[in-house]
């Protein structure tokens, strides 16, 4: 088996982001780092929209980001400290819009290591120097200048070491234009390793260190190093040093310092300020709980700065700083708004802020106010004795603010992300779709949402209206070549035309010397002012002072066909001719003197657009009747010769020639397509080559049942083609590289482009009698989403097998259950404690529940009509009840009658791992599975993580023990059990006899179950400990399971084997068969292995193409959606597999990662090819992609063709 | 092997040791072994994200407090030294 990965959603979660002027223009840029990849973020100050500019994979797992910028320069260079042992300095250049390295310093091993620095990147604010970081002990400084051409240069490394230090964080000092610093913040291990009696480790100080870069001396030494509160876990730069024009400094300089429940502002021989971090008072709130902050950020402005810290709740808090020059005077700290717990925060000089979601969807807002004028109380450093450091042991008072809605931020933009993804299926569950959905559930905690994602572009309705009858054409038109947006809708029905003006409404107009009377074939605005009609009769030419010149076919002939530009205008004739025109200097339109005789009735005409500063295109597409399509020269010198043919299967439909980008073929110029599509529904798309017309690289596709009809489009000014069969495609270039989706819509019967002041790039489609006016919100993403809020994290999800509901598990650690906070609220209302209701009733999904403590739990049961995207109904949990998995069990003693098997566990606590009690809550479906009815419970002693139906019966995974229970009257009734497990169960599958059971730490099991004997016998195990996150058979011999670490893999059992098992009535064989390295008498092999980067939490087995070849589709925890598709041949491995080593040798990573070492990070890559490494030789240079195709003995076009036919054969993408 | 190069030998593996923390020798005890390794795994789950943000998740926190709580367990993941044998 090989197998061929490929990512169809890259992860969507955001780790890092930093805000800069990457471009080097005026407007600021955000570069976030989703884990794996690297994205520049350009948010238009006009719309408060934010787009992606660029992504890119870097092939590793980044782990920091900083940004600087050299004094006096203008553009900022991103820092990147990943898990490659080197130092990645990175610049965007906005011409060929990508990301380049400037610099990589390697100074260590790779992987993410205790003492191998990657973790922490700090920035001298001045651009000079940068220090990077490890958990432990190893901190490094580089030092950035120019050199006389004004290049960035690095110096080598100046080591900052503190042996046995444990780093919590480090941040660059704003000293102006001194020796540059850092602040680090460190525990020293050394003494509470030595000392029994844990004295020195209650004793360990928290040490504020300063670290002076000393540029004269080139070295590195410790300036400073002072105790700090022991709980302090960020640090946060204070502006300093001088305005270079005055004498004023920007601001007292020195870090701020966060702790639980306060934050300490702290510089070099300064006096300390202490503030408590204001608390939400909320009567469930676990009192004893410390909060901290989780992300911050500072901004300067004229004058001035403040800083927003985030606190692990969310809410955001406003410090500043009063100070005179260097003299702090107070420490200031008031509530500001809540939002989304961030990952990172970004402040825009254009007055936004960018939160960076650590779980969903991630928010741009925009400044309202800054808090200055409210109500909002602030605390001051001033109003405590000695600036609140009197006893820095003893905590301040705990002070309390009420959250409320948004007052100083308002939302403007969100970006979808599906991360964490905690379960997926695949299922056809929509009627008329014959490509299945991806049904996922996302989020965490109150913010969670069950996602629908179909493949295809999302479609935003502007307007819809009924028409009289059923119109089989449509177009827009302007009226003069300048106008920037369209007048007229021509709407063409069997037995007449219907013209619509575009004003403040849409109304009909007359006078437009349109025909009206007779169907038309084309409309075109031509020449500076004209406007053209082509109906079955005759050419209309509609001057600008509606004079009409018509041009009328010979008797007894009809126009079957028309292709018009600005400048030319080609006619079919019924009669199988040809009749060319074009426009000459006095906007006269001229035929030409001969009629071309085809010989076979013309179906479609197509020419394209005249190119920038020429005359006429030179090519015209004719597609006949006789399965054949041809490409005919307008050329003056050669008018209406033929040029080249090209045969076809079917009849040919629509052709369209459009000039598109396409990177993968020519960088810098458009390349000419000539799409065809046929009679039936498959779409060839070939390359015309301009100097001498033949047609090459042919691409076939498949897009529906239904003739196909073409039509040239703008999409976002570039153009694009809507391809429209049984359902509607569109093809179009972004990021430079061209892409064919389907758009989630009705069915078109015809469409155009639209262009208003409302919609001004828009298109306009017809389907039966109703018109419709739509545009594409968002390019580039290619799954729709379509989402239901949950309350609780979802945890496992299960089809009913008939009716089309599903079931969900969902729960929330650290969360009281409704009822529980019911109960507690009015206990304290007995005790006399004034609750407020207003922040008990403030709505979780802004602002989330209170923190209880550990081994609180709330949890329900959903059921949800996907089709619909409804939740049918909630069935809580009450007595502290977490469910952790769930089965649909026919139970054969109940005459295969369906039940809901929930497995739950009361008061659990994590690690180690313990509840009071397990139960395997048994329900039955009533009102058509619309509801549950619950049985009995059936007490475990230990957590059930994974429950399955087997043979009538119920199998399930009792901590380290395998059961089967049968269903009985007041409980489920134990039939056998198998304990040799070592960790805990988490998955199960099976077929047969054969149960595959995955452990949490030891890989998976092969057991059987001998019902003669009544025997669960454990016969075959993997030789490697795997923590198994998630599993999926593949066939009766081999599974594919998924690790903690990212990793996937598929591991096989030899046929003999489970076929001798199956053959041993009893299963005495297995019994006294001797056990190999302590486990089963077999173990599997592993067939394939590899890395993918993101924690993958659910594997399925699926075709994604109607017809198309099953392929395993993984969801990860950061949102990536990939597939594993097995090769077919031999040659496609060979030809593929050669490609990826030439790729590894030619794309070397963004952060210096070696590909083969990143993709077999814990074990070494077996027999799976990157197939997004692969995908990346569209993005090569031309002499480098036609150098490794020489290698391969293809040409560039076929390895493209083959990567683009692997990825639609598969996935449809 | 002369003394001397024994000698040299020595330096330059204790050397090693005092710039590669957490290699192991022949007189490490279980104790500093086990330390060792939770130090390494704990490193490992902060220079992950989506370990980190598993293991949040999970736990019902938000992954700047799972990813200060690891790296403040980092000072002594398993309780105090054994007490040493006079």
């Amino acid at each position: 088996m090989h197998l061929y990965n490929l990512t169809l959603q890259p992860p969507t979660a955001i780790t890092h982001a930093v805000a800069g002027n990457f471009s080097g223009s005026r407007q600021q840029e955000i570069v976030v780092s989703r884990g794996t990849r690297l994205e520049l973020l350009r948010p238009d100050p006009q719309s408060g929209k934010i787009f992606t500019v660029v992504a890119s994979d870097v092939f590793g797992s980044i782990r920091s980001l900083a940004a600087f910028r050299l004094t006096g320069g203008t553009k900022d260079y991103a820092i990147v400290g990943s898990d490659s042992g080197r130092i990645v300095i990175l610049e965007y250049e906005p011409k060929t819009s990508s990301f380049t390295k400037v610099h990589q310093e390697t100074f260590g091993k790779s992987g993410a290591r205790r003492i191998v620095p990657g973790q922490y990147l700090a920035t001298d604010p001045k651009g000079r120097s940068v220090m990077i970081a490890a958990v432990e002990k190893a901190k490094l400084v580089y030092i950035l200048n120019r050199d006389a051409a004004a290049n960035l240069t690095i110096s080598s490394p100046l080591e900052a070491h503190k042996n046995n230090a444990i780093i919590h964080h480090i941040v660059g000092l704003d000293v102006g234009f001194d020796n540059p610093m850092f602040a680090a913040l460190e525990v020293d291990n050394s003494e509470s390793d030595q000392d029994p009696t844990g004295e020195a480790f209650n004793n360990a100080e928290k040490m504020l260190t300063y670290y002076e870069l000393d540029l004269g001396l080139n070295h590195v030494v410790r300036k400073w190093s002072e105790p700090t509160d022991p709980r302090a876990n960020l640090l946060v730069q204070v502006p300093g040093g001088q305005l270079a024009a005055s004498d004023r400094y920007d601001g007292p300089s020195g870090v701020l310092v966060c702790c639980e429940d306060h934050i300490i502002y702290r510089h070099m021989d300064a006096p300390q300020h202490r503030v408590p971090i204001p608390r939400r008072r909320h009567p469930l709130q676990d009192a004893d709980r410390g909060l901290i902050i989780t992300a911050a950020v500072m901004h300067k402005m004229k004058g001035a700065f403040f800083f927003l810290l985030q606190s692990e709740e969310g809410d955001l808090y406003k410090v500043t700083i009063d100070h005179e020059e260097q003299d702090v005077k107070a420490l200031k700290i008031k509530y500001f708004d809540t939002v989304p717990v961030a990952s990172s925060l970004c402040i825009l000089k254009s007055g936004f802020l960018f939160v960076a979601s650590e779980f969903g969807n991630h928010y741009l807002y925009q400044f309202q106010k800054l808090g200055d004028d409210d109500f909002e109380p602030e605390f001051s450093s001033a109003s405590y004795p000695s600036f609140g450091m009197a006893d820095p042991s003893i905590p301040l008072p705990p002070v309390y603010f009420r959250p409320r809605a948004l007052d100083n931020l308002t939302l403007v933009d969100e970006m979808e992300s599906l991360s964490p993804v905690v379960d997926s299926k695949v299922m056809n569950l929509l009627p008329n779709s014959d490509t299945p959905q991806i049904f996922t559930a996302c989020g965490r905690g109150p913010r969670s949402s069950f996602r629908m994602l179909r493949h295809g572009l999302d479609v935003e309705e502007v307007v819809s209206s009924d028409l009289p009858g059923i119109p089989n054409a449509v177009w827009t038109t302007k009226l003069k070549e300048d106008d920037p947006y369209d007048s007229y809708i021509i709407l063409s029905f069997v037995n007449g035309t219907l013209v619509l003006c575009i004003g403040e409404t849409i109304e009909e107009v007359q006078d437009t010397g349109f025909l009206s009377s007779a169907p038309t074939l084309a409309v075109q605005q031509i020449g500076a002012d004209a406007l053209l009609q082509v109906h079955p009769h005759g050419i209309r030419h509609v001057l600008a002072d509606k004079r009409v010149n018509e041009w009328r076919v010979p008797q007894g002939k009809t126009i079957v066909c028309a292709t018009t530009n600005k400048r030319q205008v080609v006619v079919a004739l019924s009669s199988a001719e040809l009749v060319y025109f074009e426009l000459d200097l006095d906007g006269q339109l001229n035929e030409y003197q001969d009629r071309k005789a085809m010989g076979s009735t013309v179906l479609a005409l197509s020419i394209a657009e005249v190119p920038e500063g020429r005359q006429r295109t030179p090519y015209l597409a004719v597609g006949c009747e006789d399965q054949t399509v041809r490409i005919i020269s307008l050329d003056p010198e050669s008018t209406l010769d033929t040029i080249s043919l090209q045969a076809l299967t079917a009849p040919p439909s629509a052709i369209c020639i459009a000039d598109m980008l396409d990177a993968g073929i020519n960088k810098t110029q458009q390349t000419t397509f000539v799409n065809i599509g046929l009679q039936n529904g498959v779409l060839l798309r070939t390359v015309l080559d301009p100097i001498n017309g033949q047609l090459t690289d042919t691409r076939t596709r498949f897009l529906g049942t239904r003739p196909i009809k073409l039509i040239r489009v703008l999409v976002q000014r570039n153009p694009g083609i809507l391809a429209l069969s049984s359902r509607p495609w569109l093809n179009y270039t972004h990021q430079n590289l061209m892409h064919f989706t389907p758009l989630i819509f009705e069915n078109l019967d015809y469409a155009w482009s639209f262009s208003a002041e409302l919609c001004p790039e828009g298109l306009i489609g017809i389907s039966g009698s109703v018109l419709r006016i739509f545009h594409i919100p968002k390019l580039g993403t290619k799954l729709k989403q379509d989402a239901i809020p949950l309350l609780y994290t979802p945890r496992k999800f299960i089809p009913h097998p008939t009716n089309s509901l599903l079931y969900m598990i969902e729960g929330d650690h650290r969360v009281m259950g409704e009822d529980a906070a019911a109960r507690k609220l009015d206990e304290l209302r007995q005790k006399g404690r004034e609750i407020d209701d207003e922040v008990v009733q403030l709505p979780p999904e802004l602002f989330g529940r209170p923190k209880a403590p550990a081994g609180t739990w709330a949890s329900c049961i959903r059921i949800i009509n996907p089709v619909d995207a409804k939740t049918v109904n909630v069935i809580h949990l009450d007595n502290n009840e977490m469910a952790f998995s769930l089965a649909v069990v026919p139970f054969a003693a109940r005459g295969g009658e369906l039940h809901l098997v929930v497995g739950t566990a009361q008061d659990t606590f994590l690690t180690p791992r313990s509840c009071t009690s397990g139960f395997l809550r048994t329900y039955r479906f009533s009102d058509d599975g619309q509801n549950l009815e619950l049985l009995h419970k059936t007490e475990t002693n230990d957590v059930p993580l994974a429950v399955m139906a087997f043979q009538g019966k119920l199998v399930a995974g009792v901590g380290k023990s395998l059961r089967i229970y049968d269903m009985g009257k007041k409980k489920l009734l134990r039939k056998v059990e198998n304990k040799t497990f070592s960790a805990a169960i988490v998955a199960l599958h099976t077929q047969g006899s054969h149960i595959y059971v995955g452990d949490m730490q030891e890989s998976v099991f092969y057991a059987v179950y001998k019902a003669p004997e009544n025997r669960l016998l454990v016969f075959a195990d993997d030789t490697q400990p795997r923590w198994i996150t998630a599993m999926t058979m593949i066939d009766y011999n081999t599974v594919a399971a998924a690790d903690r670490f990212g990793n996937v893999f598929v591991n096989r059992l030899d046929p003999k084997v489970s076929e001798q098992v199956d053959d041993d009535p009893t299963g005495a064989g297995i019994l006294h068969e001797k056990s190999i390295l302590f486990g089963a008498p077999h173990k599997t092999s592993m067939l394939a292995h590899f890395h993918v980067g993101d924690l993958i939490t659910s594997i399925n087995k699926v075709a994604l193409v109607a017809g198309g070849r099953e392929v395993l589709l993984y969801t990860g925890l950061h949102g990536t959606i990939g597939i594993l598709m097995p090769f077919v041949s031999k040659e496609d491995v060979d030809f593929i597999s050669t490609l990826e080593q030439h790729m590894r040798t030619e794309q070397l990573s963004l952060v210096g990662r070696d590909h083969l070492t990143w993709r077999g990070y814990y074990v070494p890559v077996k027999a799976v090819v990157d197939g997004d490494l692969c995908e990346t030789f569209a993005r090569l240079p031309a002499s480098k992609q036609s150098a490794i195709a020489g290698e391969l003995d293809r040409t560039v076009g076929e390895v493209l063709k083959k990567l683009e036919q692997l990825r639609v054969t598969a996935s449809g993408f | 092997m002369s003394s001397e190069l024994r000698y040299t030998a020595n330096t330059q593996l204790e050397h090693l040791h005092a710039r590669y923390t957490g290699t192991g020798h022949a007189d490490l005890t279980k104790y500093e072994w086990l330390t060792h390794q939770h130090r390494d795994t704990l490193s490992s789950i902060v220079g992950h994200p989506p370990l980190l943000s598993y293991l949040a998740i999970a736990d019902g926190e938000a992954v700047g407090r799972v990813k200060f709580e690891m790296t403040e367990r980092m000072l002594q993941p398993c309780g105090p030294p054994p007490a040493k044998e006079e």
